[in-house]
């Protein structure tokens, strides 16, 4: 019965798609690539969720304002300390971004490994709910340092990365900026696999998370395990924070809202499953951008919240486990 | 008589005083005594409500410069303060009793507002109908009921969206349920939002909101009969605010019984059966889907009077009043009392309450001027959430059974009960800590 309703819901779904892409074709495309550009953004934040929640069963709700902070600090870098502008000569962009990136980066893994260490830590053997909500005390915590330096203001950078096509096919067009985001992210992406399939902090990753005292008895430091994993948490989201700023403004409590939408990501995906948070979110970067950007009987950017909740709840409420991770016992 | 003597004779005299002191204490003692024991824990109430049911009289004339929090709440102010605290007992029957933990109590608050705003306005220009209503020319246009009605409607609605909501997410982990209904607290605050235009139907009025809601009264009959007032908006300042201020404290009275009398209920023992452990709760016979929903439906019950009497108060349902940020407010009010301590709620959403409106204002200004040096003024309301996330992390670290913590629910932490709330996030504990060895299975049990 459930099925078949599932079934009904994605036929209608593809039906919609489908006529709006004989409807206004150009339109569809243009959508798709930023649908594409989006995702791979919320990939980024959605693996921090993720990986975290994999290793801890935590959701770590402090995770977009870390990726916020890291981004408003990345203005910082570009702005304050390379001096980045639009008339920086190419080869000065290139190193400044990567520079950029690197340090945003590091930036984003002292800050996650800190509230690790400071709030979760000492948590370890208390109930399960009691870290939960101090989480939400540290997303707010984290939240206001923004504020306190950053202030109520949005924060921009000038254009580095031009916004001149790469190609333009029938009205279909795919510009650099675009481009670059993907460009980053794979690379990214790759990286974060082999550390986790094929290196030997990798394998202790994996360990901690499918069974913490066998793994304590392997001789694994879980505390030191648990720390690296927070670490590449908050570096990914500096990533992320980096990649934003390139593309849009961003202001204190912009994490919150985008970090809801990752962790929707990365429960679509099924949590804890580090392919189906890259894919969760691409899913999602999609229907937000078809939802904004398709004429016949989209929603429109008003409900995309509701629209990105809604597909939250029926996960979970429907399929827990989300589209790629296995039935556990606790998620139904 | 020489200094010696007087001396001396000082010491007597104090000695004297002494005495004389302690026999009246002595007396006080002993009338305190003859007041039978099942009645002296009335006592200090009576004198709570006593206080708080004069405070319009006596608000004015006290110190507007008690040193760091300048001044005491006025009464238009007391009434917003105690609203919330009305939520917040709501709330503490979901998270405190039941142990599910709710991060979309806004909902609620704004379903019930939005109900008042529906029954009680001229929203519905379409539709022209008058009941009890007071105040109100009957031609004019929307849904006027009175509003006595309309908050016991706004409950209800609002607990059978709470069944609803309850319903499908109830069978769900703990941190699932939370993230559903934080996703519920989005949407319809969101909804509400956007729902002016509906296939051209004008449901909500957008981001104006609806505005004027009717304000409650007792109508003539009843103002002539027992000297009601006619409508508590008709009078001079500041007798409407005290109006407001007396009906609030009644509905907090009441939610503060129905919430005792509900936790020594068959249904309240159970709720707290399934927050210490849901399993042996269900192996018990009690059945869990059904308890669940009764508390959620509850604790909405009082989120929606509580939205509906906002509504009220202010003359208005504002789609802008409805933030994430007042469901996390509410559930630091639950935690810093003491999560199932009714008390420690009222007095934790006093304090909370008051620094919202009035007492954070108040404190930075004193900084400013007494603390911080004028090169280095800070705006203390802009951290309010801020503040809000050190009291949650400090309280989880240091002190999670809360300030007036509930003798059960403490010893259900100190004992380490193995509830939906209570299930250890990573259990790891050394060979010489206590409990250690107890429970191999890291609380990883199927859950109906």
């Amino acid at each position: 019965m459930l099925s078949v309703v599932g079934i009904l819901f994605v036929a209608l779904l593809v039906a919609w798609l489908v006529v709006n892409a004989i409807k206004t074709p150009t339109d569809f495309f243009n959508v798709l690539l930023i649908g594409i550009t989006q995702g791979s953004v919320y990939a980024l934040i959605a693996l921090g969720y993720t990986l975290v929640y994999g290793i801890l069963q935590l959701i770590n709700f402090a995770h977009g304002d870390v990726f916020a902070l890291s981004g408003l600090f990345s203005t910082t870098v570009i702005l304050s300390w390379f001096g980045l502008s639009d008339s920086t000569a190419a080869l000065g962009i290139v190193g400044g971004l990567a520079a950029t990136f690197v340090i945003v980066a590091a930036f984003g893994a002292v800050v996650n490994s800190t509230i690790e260490f400071v709030a979760y830590r000492r948590l370890r053997n208390a109930p399960r709910l009691a870290v939960l909500i101090t989480a939400v005390g540290m997303s707010f915590i984290v939240q206001n340092i923004s504020l306190a330096i950053y202030g109520v203001t949005a924060h921009s950078i000038p254009p580095l990365i031009s916004s001149n096509n790469i190609f333009m096919i029938g009205g279909v067009h795919y510009a650099w900026d675009a481009f670059f985001v993907i460009l980053v992210t794979a690379p990214v992406l790759v990286l974060l696999s082999w550390l986790v399939k094929s290196t030997r902090q990798g394998k202790s990753m994996r360990a901690t998370s499918q069974d913490p005292e066998a793994a304590a008895i392997m001789g694994i430091d879980v505390n030191r395990t648990i720390s690296f994993t927070f670490a590449l948490a908050g570096a990914l989201a500096g990533v992320a924070g980096v990649l934003y700023v390139v593309e849009f403004n961003i202001r204190y409590d912009t994490g919150f809202q985008l970090g809801l939408i990752a962790f929707t990501a990365a429960v679509l995906g099924g949590i804890g499953n580090l392919t189906g948070a890259v894919v969760g979110a691409l899913l999602i970067g999609l229907i937000q951008a078809f939802n904004e950007g398709l004429s016949w009987f989209a929603p429109g950017s008003d409900w995309t919240r509701s629209l990105v909740f809604a597909i939250l709840i029926a996960i979970l409420v429907f399929r827990p486990e989300g589209l790629l991770g296995e039935r556990t016992p606790e998620g139904a | 008589m020489g200094p010696r003597a007087r001396q001396l004779r000082a010491r007597v005299g104090a000695q004297k005083n002494r005495v004389a002191k302690s026999a009246r204490l002595d007396q006080l003692a002993a009338q305190w005594r003859r007041i039978p024991s099942g009645y002296r824990g009335w006592v200090p109430f009576l004198i709570l409500v006593s206080l708080a049911i004069t405070y319009p009289f006596y608000v004015a004339s006290l110190p507007t410069n008690i040193p760091v929090i300048l001044t005491l709440p006025t009464v238009h102010d007391t009434v917003t303060i105690l609203v919330f605290v009305v939520m917040a007992v709501g709330l503490n029957v979901v998270v405190g009793y039941a142990g599910l933990l709710d991060l979309g109590y806004v909902a609620f608050y704004a379903i019930g507002a939005y109900t008042a705003g529906w029954l009680a306005s001229g929203q519905f220009q379409q539709i022209n109908f008058h009941f009890g209503a007071v105040g109100v020319g009957s031609s004019e246009t929307g849904i006027h009921i009175s509003i006595w009605l309309v908050l016991l409607i706004a409950g209800v609605v609002t607990a059978i969206g709470g069944i609803l909501i309850g319903l499908p997410t109830l069978r769900l982990r703990g941190d699932y349920l939370a993230i559903v209904t934080l996703g519920f607290g989005e949407i319809i605050p969101q909804f509400v939002r956007n729902a002016d235009d509906l296939h051209g139907f004008d449901l909500t009025h957008g981001t104006f909101g609806i505005s004027p809601i009717d304000a409650p009264g007792f109508g003539m009959t009843l103002h002539n009969a027992l000297g009601l007032p006619i409508r508590y908006d008709d009078s001079f300042p500041p007798t409407p605010d005290r109006l407001f201020f007396w009906t609030v404290l009644g509905i907090l009275l009441l939610t503060i019984f129905c919430s005792m009398r509900l936790r020594d209920s068959r249904l309240g023992r159970a709720w707290i059966a399934i927050r210490e452990d849901e399993t042996a709760a269900g192996a018990m016979g009690i059945p869990l889907m059904r308890t669940k929903t009764w508390a959620y439906a509850i604790g909405a019950f009082f989120g929606g009077i509580a939205g509906a009497y906002v509504a009220t108060f202010n003359s208005g349902a504002f789609p802008s009043q409805f933030d994430f940020n007042i469901s996390i407010f509410l559930l630091c009010m639950v935690i810093l009392g003491g999560m199932g301590s009714i008390w420690g709620v009222v007095l934790a959403g006093t304090i909370l309450a008051w620094l919202n409106v009035e007492g954070l204002a108040n404190i930075g200004s004193w900084l400013n001027a007494n603390v911080f040096p004028s090169s280095h003024q800070i705006d203390v309301p802009k951290y309010e959430f801020g503040i809000y996330g050190v009291i949650i992390v400090l309280m989880m670290l240091f002190r999670p059974v809360g300030l007036i913590p509930e003798r059960r629910r403490k010893r259900e932490i100190e004992e380490g009960t193995r509830g939906s709330l209570d299930e250890p996030l990573y259990e790891m504990r050394g060979a010489d800590e206590p409990g250690a060895g107890e429970r191999g299975e890291s609380g990883r049990i199927p859950r109906g």
